[in-house]
């Protein structure tokens, strides 16, 4: 028989290698899931993985990895923070949405002026929005102690229900012909979040993203707030006793990742989705969570983790089209790569030993 | 005019997928796992017993089939989270997510096909409605007047005092998340099979995420569900009925009444727990807190 013998650390070596085993579980499970629905499973997983970047319609799809990943890493960016005191913020996709709501008024309000102050004016009404939704369930954990998960899950669908209300309502192009959906801010110069560099898909949120990444680090690495975060996340009393104060923790890491998740939201509807519309929300906010996990909460990892998820949405979209796979096969790539990964997680925290029969 | 019975039995029927999913986590909680996963497993009872329904022509199969789905995908957090101790949190979200996914790909081929029709029961409500209502008192029975709800509870209070006695806290906790499971799958099914009468992507709409909240809002007991649960089922009725009378709010805005009565009820739920002398309000002592023996 054997045993699990709890290490006094997390293993290091392990940290790298489960994350990379649960890619390869992932790719394997999947092959079979392939198979069994009648795909050939070498094409697909080829077609997921590798022909977005190397394949004939690479110079398509490659522009678009950094177009998927910006939000995904913004947004993951964020989250970690909170996760790794122990905050669990998921409701992201609600504030997604409504910091691109946020920062889709503004941009509808100044319409049809011009001016160099309209997007960055944007940036900050979007940040501002996600971060005000995300204070929300901060708020009602600190006075309340009500859950932070329920309560931002809950915005999800009530900030959905804004979006399509907007849509049909109160930011409704007054020259889209009676179509639901705002303007389409591509096509109004001061506020449209354009590609930067020709060719490489690179908007403004890619830059943010990277920004983010590099923020993040500091602050979990160098600064004394990130120190609080994990001794909060790791020894929440003792935490206490060293003069962290948890309300502040939890408005920080709500807040910081709602604004993270609003930017990215402004980002898209001002770039890729270029208006509001009911169906605004695309589940970034979620895959986020994956990407996070991913990441194993760290910058670095989060950067990575995001490119591999935006490769599996690419990589999605160009099997729908190749192999006419269905569009939900990401969806259950995503949440097999979390199950792979949360169980070969045991082998950081644990070691295998040998049961010693007396 | 609008008759009072009618409306109290539109109410019993909004609140029956919430009623059964919250039973469940109220048991899976009530051992000390916080599976947030119910969303996930709701979904996918939801299409398998939709489907099952379809194929065999009995709505009875479907919800005998969605209740098998349902523990079948809570066997998958079992295994995450009592052998491979993984974080309860994050594989109930995982969950949540994957079969969100699995019921799109699979349900692909079903939209747009009818639900076969099922005969209701006394007061021509569904049979399962009835059969939600007589699992609040069968729950609260098992979980206060018999041995093995005493020693379930035992292992959700303090898991290592149960385990000292001798009792299989892994053990308890896996039949525990199966049921949780079941009940989820039988509450996703009456949504697709007996509301809907259709498959629709997402069709559960938060109706897990809900159930959760009101696990919280009955203070762990199954009466409080039961409340919570008709309290739920009131608010979506009386939403619908300002629709359907067309009064001059949009849509959108009625819509997110059940999600904003859901917080609403949260917070005040937790801050009574918060500011009652009980510390910890009644929140099983070992919720969410994996158990590894060493020994």
């Amino acid at each position: 028989m054997i045993r699990l013998v709890p290490r006094a650390e997390a293993s290091a070596a392990w940290q790298f290698a489960t994350p990379l085993l649960a890619v390869l579980a992932t790719m394997l499970t999947g092959g079979l899931l392939f198979a069994v629905m009648g795909y050939d499973p070498v094409a697909a997983i080829r077609t997921i993985f590798w022909d977005p970047l190397f394949g004939m319609a690479s110079s398509y799809s490659r522009p678009q990895l950094l177009v998927k990943a910006a939000p995904l890493i913004l947004i993951a960016s964020g989250l970690a923070i909170g996760f790794r005191a122990g905050i669990w913020n998921i409701g992201a996709e609600g504030q997604y949405i409504i910091g691109g709501i946020t920062g889709a008024a503004v941009a509808l309000a100044a319409y049809p002026s011009e001016g160099m102050w309209i997007f960055p004016a944007m940036v900050i009404a979007g940040a501002m929005g996600g971060w005000a939704w995300g204070m929300i369930p901060a708020l009602l954990r600190n006075w309340f102690g009500a859950s932070e998960i329920l309560v931002s899950l809950m915005l999800v669908y009530v900030a959905e229900r804004v979006a399509a209300w907007m849509a049909f309502g109160p930011m409704k192009n007054p020259e889209g012909f009676g179509f639901p959906g705002s303007r389409n801010l591509q096509q109004y110069p001061a506020a449209a979040n354009p590609e930067l560099i020709a060719g490489t898909g690179a908007h403004w949120g890619v830059v943010a993203a990277a920004a983010a990444v590099l923020v993040t680090w500091f602050l979990m690495s160098r600064h004394i707030r990130g120190f609080h975060i994990r001794a909060a996340g790791l020894a929440p009393r003792a935490a206490r006793f060293a003069g962290v104060r948890p309300g502040t923790l939890v408005a920080f890491c709500l807040g910081l990742s709602g604004a993270f998740a609003g930017m990215a939201g402004l980002f898209e509807v001002a770039g890729p989705a270029g208006q509001i519309t009911d169906s605004f929300g695309s589940g970034y906010g979620f895959t986020a969570i994956i990407v996070a996990f991913l990441g194993r909460l760290n910058p670095v990892g989060i950067l990575l983790a995001g490119l591999l998820l935006a490769l599996t949405y690419i990589g999605g979209e160009l099997a729908q089209l190749t192999l006419q796979l269905p569009a939900a096969t990401v969806q259950v790539f995503q949440g097999m790569l979390l199950f792979f990964l949360l169980g070969f997680d045991l082998l950081t925290r644990f070691r295998i030993a040998r049961r010693i029969t007396a | 005019m609008i008759d009072p019975l009618s409306v109290f039995l539109l109410l019993l029927a909004a609140a029956t997928p919430i009623l059964f999913a919250a039973l469940g986590e109220l048991i899976v909680e009530r051992a000390g796992v916080l599976n947030l996963g119910v969303e996930g497993m709701m979904i996918t009872g939801a299409l398998a017993g939709f489907a099952a329904a379809h194929a065999t022509g009995s709505p009875i199969i479907g919800f005998v089939a969605a209740a098998i789905a349902g523990a079948a995908t809570a066997m998958i957090f079992a295994a995450l989270t009592q052998f491979l101790l993984a974080n309860q949190v994050a594989s109930g979200l995982a969950l949540t997510l994957f079969g969100l996914g699995l019921a799109a790909l699979f349900g692909k081929p079903l939209e747009g096909i009818k639900a076969p029709p099922m005969t209701p029961g006394p007061f021509r409500v569904n049979w399962i409605v009835w059969l939600g209502l007589l699992m609040v008192p069968v729950v609260w029975w098992f979980l206060n007047r018999t041995r093995p709800g005493l020693i379930l509870r035992g292992v959700g209070e303090n898991h290592d005092a149960a385990h000292a006695l001798g009792y299989s806290v892994r053990g308890v906790r896996i039949a525990a998340i199966g049921f949780g499971g079941a009940m989820a799958g039988i509450g996703g099914a009456f949504i697709s099979i007996a509301t809907v009468l259709q498959w629709t992507e997402g069709m559960t709409a938060g109706a897990g995420w809900i159930a959760l909240a009101i696990v919280v809002f009955s203070n762990w007991s199954a009466p409080g569900v039961l409340a919570g649960a008709w309290l739920f089922g009131g608010v979506t009725v009386l939403q619908l009925r300002l629709q359907a009378a067309g009064v001059d709010v949009p849509v959108q805005l009625l819509s997110m009444a059940p999600y904003l009565a859901t917080i609403f009820v949260l917070v005040l739920i937790s801050a009574r727990q918060k500011y009652s002398r009980r510390a910890g309000g009644t929140a099983p002592g070992s919720l969410g807190q994996n158990f590894h023996a060493l020994r």
